[in-house]
């Protein structure tokens, strides 16, 4: 493969980031999570302009099946499910990545503040984000939910943004306290570098895969409770998502009445989100964890003929010849 | 301090905080709503009922926030939740106790039940990797993908019917009265199946996955390798080496997630019609019904931090570096 | 040689299979003889690992053994092969004949079992008809064997200094009693004195028990101290093969001289601390003829076309007559142009 030249002679240290980087995107896992996720991203802009129908426009074929003129059937309105399932796809994304976003900044701040400064400061900021964790957030958030005016869209991303920094500022508090030990972190602080310059240039960056992990793990658990409060009633303020596609399906006994294209649609699309995003943060987990990585053939041929698989403990005997032919002595 | 301890005192400020959040949450609640139930109940409430609710929700004018703070302590102390307005006029205590039991038996067991056995197939797959076992990874990692209630109703669409041997709604046959003869409990077991079912299998799932990793990364470290040069029985090496040091991290994160879990479950009860703590939450956003909301997200953070501390005493149990050094 | 206990032929170790393949062990042929202490010496990255943990075939992937004997003669018995063994032979085989102490023993103890199981267990795997009490009496005597008192038993490995983790795994290795040991860098995470205290205790269990120690380090002075014979690895190959006081004293490899004088002597003339210029070679490019001759001082023309074979030294020979006493001096071996191989019936 070819190299784009850059000026002037490349550091030592940018050769292997960028063959690291070039390995992340090469991981058949992160690269078929991420173009799923392209789809989806491209449905969220595009959705309302490719939807053949107005998804809460009424329609004569009521409950049918589906059929070339509504690809996914229509409900007991006539609304075209098709459409309200590619218009939700706005709202999904938009929650999650907002969620995303708004909680992996505080568990930055959180955590690399808790995990970088010593004292009873970071105590509590570390007692906070674990009380945070273990309420259980699906009644939170509708206890929560339940004081607000209006719950559109932006404002359930907003709350799920601030109550789920959680997880990701826990372990980013952890990786802070490992890093802080480090030589250059150190030297840094020996030279007087100042706190912030530490944390923003010799800090930050070796968390980038866990912030991004963090990142994509908020998204799928912000897509899934967006979702789930939708199927209970709450958010379905005007806009359609996923999750209000399911809640009027039950609310109108779809199941009763054997209409499973209500529901199975939308329900794929969110499994087929969850999983693309699980790819994603597979390849994540391989590209920082080593051990993990699949590492092409498990299986081996032996000479005589036999396959036998590779695992710890007992190391596959090739041949027993003790002078191998072909294999050049260098 | 002991570990243990720590973790107590950690639990005590974490209900102290969840109980804050309640005293506080309804203060900002726009309207009147007592006032509306008031008016619903046509004067059916007697003045006792009617000043637990004031307090519930601040609207007693007269008294400063501090006063408040401690009636409502009070209050809960006395076990007074309010009244529901659902089941009006049913206070919520009485309205949790009959949903509990029955959140706790469906979503209790199959919980633990379902991190059991997905930490012991994740730890077969995870200790023969690179096998045919490695194929059940992709179907293992869309399966958690899935919303638990959305397989719930797959579930339903698919197993349940006339003839179904699987009933589709409720926890027990209509015509029953709870008692503990024979045709009752059947009835319970032949009800429970279905969610018991859906929760086990999105449930399991994650644990698979995690497990498996972490049996994939604890398999090369040296005292497993050492346990192999030592030629131990491949059964001893997988269990007492590597899955004994695997179930570590997925033993805390069971407890860091049952926050997470719990949620996900009650939306099976919803599906399923059953009589838990999830259908009535779902029935009391329905109807606004603040006071039930909350008495609902009272008892499940707190059975939540019982859980999390069950988790902390085996974890305790399991790894000799937490205990205090003898 | 007749004394030999294991005999390596021609053992060739890779990572990675094809064209992919790195090959870290090429063509190592070492004997190890009864009640003898072995020592295998190079630098980091040398390969020495790789050789021990290809031996007992505990390479963990994506390692694979490309080809080569490992011969092991049982008492009185005939040889086996090592490499040839299904997965139950290879698992009876396992510490009752070759016991291994690893690279950093820290973390060779399974940190959720106490001290008395992880001892009594392999007794147990490879004898299950023995009484648990016989099998405690066992474990308490290998603890004093190694000089920790019983009552650590019920100790967690958290519970322990390092050095006494190290002591634990020692015993643990002597506790089927094998014919062979193989100690991988066992005491490296160790500071100096405990270092030697433990080392001094190997030796002296070796001459009482009888086992045979292949000893892997990259400090050579240890070596020098320890060990009877010395095998230097340079870049996956045996480059040179002596007894410890020959190859101190008359180093005939530049790699061993280099070695030798990265570290200050501990007795006889004082030399001065030179070390080797350059890094050790990339197993994925090593350069061609003789893999030091980039960083050889004393690199002939020939060096970089040429691989040198290992074979005894045409000159030692010649002065084998001369030499008296010990083993023979044939079993001193060179892969280096400097001292061109003698070849028999040439
Ligand atoms: N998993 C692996 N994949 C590829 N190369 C490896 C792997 N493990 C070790 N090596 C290479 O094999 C060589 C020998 O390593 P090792 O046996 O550990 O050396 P030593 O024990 O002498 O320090 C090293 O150059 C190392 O880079
Ligand atoms: S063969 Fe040549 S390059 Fe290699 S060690 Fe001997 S003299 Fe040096
Ligand atoms: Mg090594």
């Amino acid at each position: 493969m070819t190299v784009v030249p850059t000026t002037g002679t490349a550091t030592p240290v940018a050769a292997p980031v960028k063959r690291r980087r070039l390995r992340f995107v090469a991981n058949p896992k992160a690269t078929t999570g991420l173009v799923i996720l392209g789809f989806f991203a491209l449905l969220a802009i595009i959705g309302p302009w490719i939807a053949p129908y107005d998804p809460s426009g009424r329609g004569n074929d009521l409950l049918q099946g589906p059929s070339a003129a509504h690809w996914f059937g229509t409900t007991h309105l006539g609304q075209d499910i098709f459409s309200q399932v590619v218009v939700g796809t706005r709202s999904v994304m938009v929650v999650g990545f907002v969620a995303g976003l708004v909680a992996t900044v505080l568990s930055i701040l959180v955590g690399v503040t808790s995990g970088y400064l010593a004292g009873a400061g970071s105590e509590v900021l570390s007692a906070l984000s674990n009380v945070f964790l273990v309420l259980p957030a699906l009644p939170l958030m509708i206890i929560i939910t339940s004081t607000l005016p209006e719950t559109g869209t932006l404002t359930i991303a907003l709350v799920i943004g601030f109550t789920s920094w959680a997880w990701g500022a826990r372990v980013l508090r952890a990786q802070t306290l490992s890093l802080r030990g480090r030589d250059y972190v150190e030297a840094a602080r020996a030279t007087g570098e100042k706190t912030w310059r530490i944390i923003l240039f010799e800090i930050l960056p070796n968390l980038t895969a866990v912030i991004a992990s963090g990142f994509v793990g908020t998204v799928i658990f912000a897509v899934t409770l967006e979702i789930t409060l939708a199927f209970i009633g709450i958010g379905a303020g005007g806009d359609w998502n996923w999750g209000t596609v399911l809640y009027w399906a039950q609310s109108q006994q779809a199941l009763a009445q054997g209409a499973w294209w209500w529901f199975v649609p939308a329900g794929l699309a969110i499994a087929l989100l969850g999983t693309a995003l699980s790819l994603v943060n597979f390849g994540i987990d391989e590209f920082v964890s080593p051990r993990l990585r699949g590492g092409g053939k498990t299986n081996v041929k032996t000479a005589d003929g036999h396959t036998v698989r590779m695992r710890v403990g007992f190391t596959p005997v090739l041949a027993h010849k003790t002078r191998p032919e072909g294999r050049e002595t260098p | 301090m002991s570990y243990l301890l720590k973790r107590i005192a950690f639990y005590l400020f974490t209900a102290w905080a969840a109980i804050t959040i309640n005293f506080f949450i309804p203060r900002v609640i726009p309207g009147d709503p007592v006032q509306a139930l008031i008016t619903r109940s046509r004067g059916q409430m007697t003045s006792d009922a009617v000043q637990s609710l004031y307090v519930l929700f601040g609207l007693d004018k007269d008294a400063s926030l501090v006063e408040q703070y401690f009636t409502y302590l009070g209050q809960l102390l006395r076990g007074d939740l309010g009244l529901s307005f659902t089941y009006f006029p049913s206070p919520v205590s009485q309205v949790l106790g009959d949903g509990l039991p029955w959140t706790l038996g469906l979503v209790g067991i199959t919980t633990v039940l379902g991190f059991l056995i997905g930490t012991a197939l994740g730890t077969g797959i995870g200790w023969r990797r690179g096998s045919w076992a490695d194929a059940l990874i992709p179907v293992t990692t869309f399966v958690s993908s899935i919303p638990y209630f959305w397989l719930g109703l797959i579930a339903i669409a698919l197993l349940t019917g006339p003839d179904s041997f699987f009933p589709a709604s409720g926890a027990y046959d209509n015509g029953l009265v709870p008692n503990p003869d024979l045709e009752f409990v059947g009835s319970v077991l032949r009800h429970g199946l279905l969610p018991a079912f859906t929760i086990l299998i999105s449930s399991m799932a994650g644990w698979i996955l995690s497990m498996r990793n972490m049996m994939v990364t604890v398999a090369s470290e040296d005292y497993v390798t050492v346990a192999h040069a030592k030629g131990l029985s491949d059964r001893r090496v997988m269990v007492s080496y590597a899955a004994r040091n695997a179930l570590l991290p997925n033993v805390s994160g069971f407890a860091l997630s049952l926050g997470f879990i719990v949620g996900g479950t009650l939306l099976v009860e919803i599906v399923f019609s059953y009589p838990g703590l999830g259908l009535q939450l779902f029935q009391a956003v329905g109807a606004k019904d603040y006071p039930l909301m909350q008495g609902i997200f009272l008892i499940i953070t707190l059975s939540v931090l019982l859980a999390n501390f069950l988790a902390d005493v085996a974890y305790l149990a399991l790894d000799p570096r937490t205990r205090r050094e003898g | 040689m007749t004394d030999a206990v294991l005999e390596v032929r021609g053992l060739n170790v890779d990572y990675g299979l094809g064209d992919d393949a790195v090959h870290a062990v090429r063509d190592v042929d070492l004997t190890l003889h009864r009640g003898e202490v072995l020592g295998l010496a190079g630098e980091s990255g040398s390969g020495k690992s790789t050789l021990a943990y290809g031996l007992t075939r505990l390479l963990p992937p994506p390692g694979v053994i490309a080809g080569g004997e490992v011969l092991y003669h049982p008492d009185g018995g005939d040889p086996v092969d090592v490499l040839r063994m299904t997965l139950p032979e290879l698992r009876r085989f396992r510490w009752a004949e070759t016991a291994i102490v690893f690279q950093g023993a820290m973390n060779s103890l399974n940190p959720v079992h106490r001290i008395s199981t992880q001892l009594t267990d392999v007794i147990k795997a490879h004898d299950p008809r023995g009484s648990s009490a016989a099998r405690l009496a066992r474990a308490r005597e290998l603890l004093r064997l190694v000089g920790i008192s019983a009552d650590r038993l019920d100790s967690y490995p958290h519970q322990l200094s390092g050095g006494m983790r190290q002591r634990v795994m020692i015993g643990m290795a002597l506790a089927l009693e094998p014919k062979v040991v193989i100690m991988d860098e066992p005491t490296t995470a160790l500071d100096v004195v405990v270092q030697r205290q433990i080392l001094r205790q190997l030796v002296e269990l070796r001459e009482r028990l009888g086992f045979s120690v292949v000893f892997i380090t990259h400090d050579l002075s240890l070596l020098v101290e320890f060990s009877d014979r010395i095998a230097i690895m340079y870049g996956g190959r045996i480059v040179e093969q002596a007894d410890s006081a020959d190859l101190y004293r008359d180093p005939l490899h530049p790699y061993s001289h280099g070695l030798l004088n990265s570290f200050p002597a501990l007795r006889g003339p004082k030399r001065e601390l030179t070390g080797i210029p350059g890094s050790p070679p990339d197993l994925r490019a090593m350069p061609a003829g003789c893999s030091f001759h980039p960083r050889c001082p004393r690199a002939l023309e020939r060096c970089g076309a040429e691989v040198p074979v290992l074979g005894n030294p045409a000159e030692k020979r010649d002065t084998a007559h001369v030499a008296v006493g010990r083993r023979s001096p044939t079993d001193r071996t060179v892969a280096c142009w400097l001292h061109p191989v003698h070849h028999d019936g040439l």
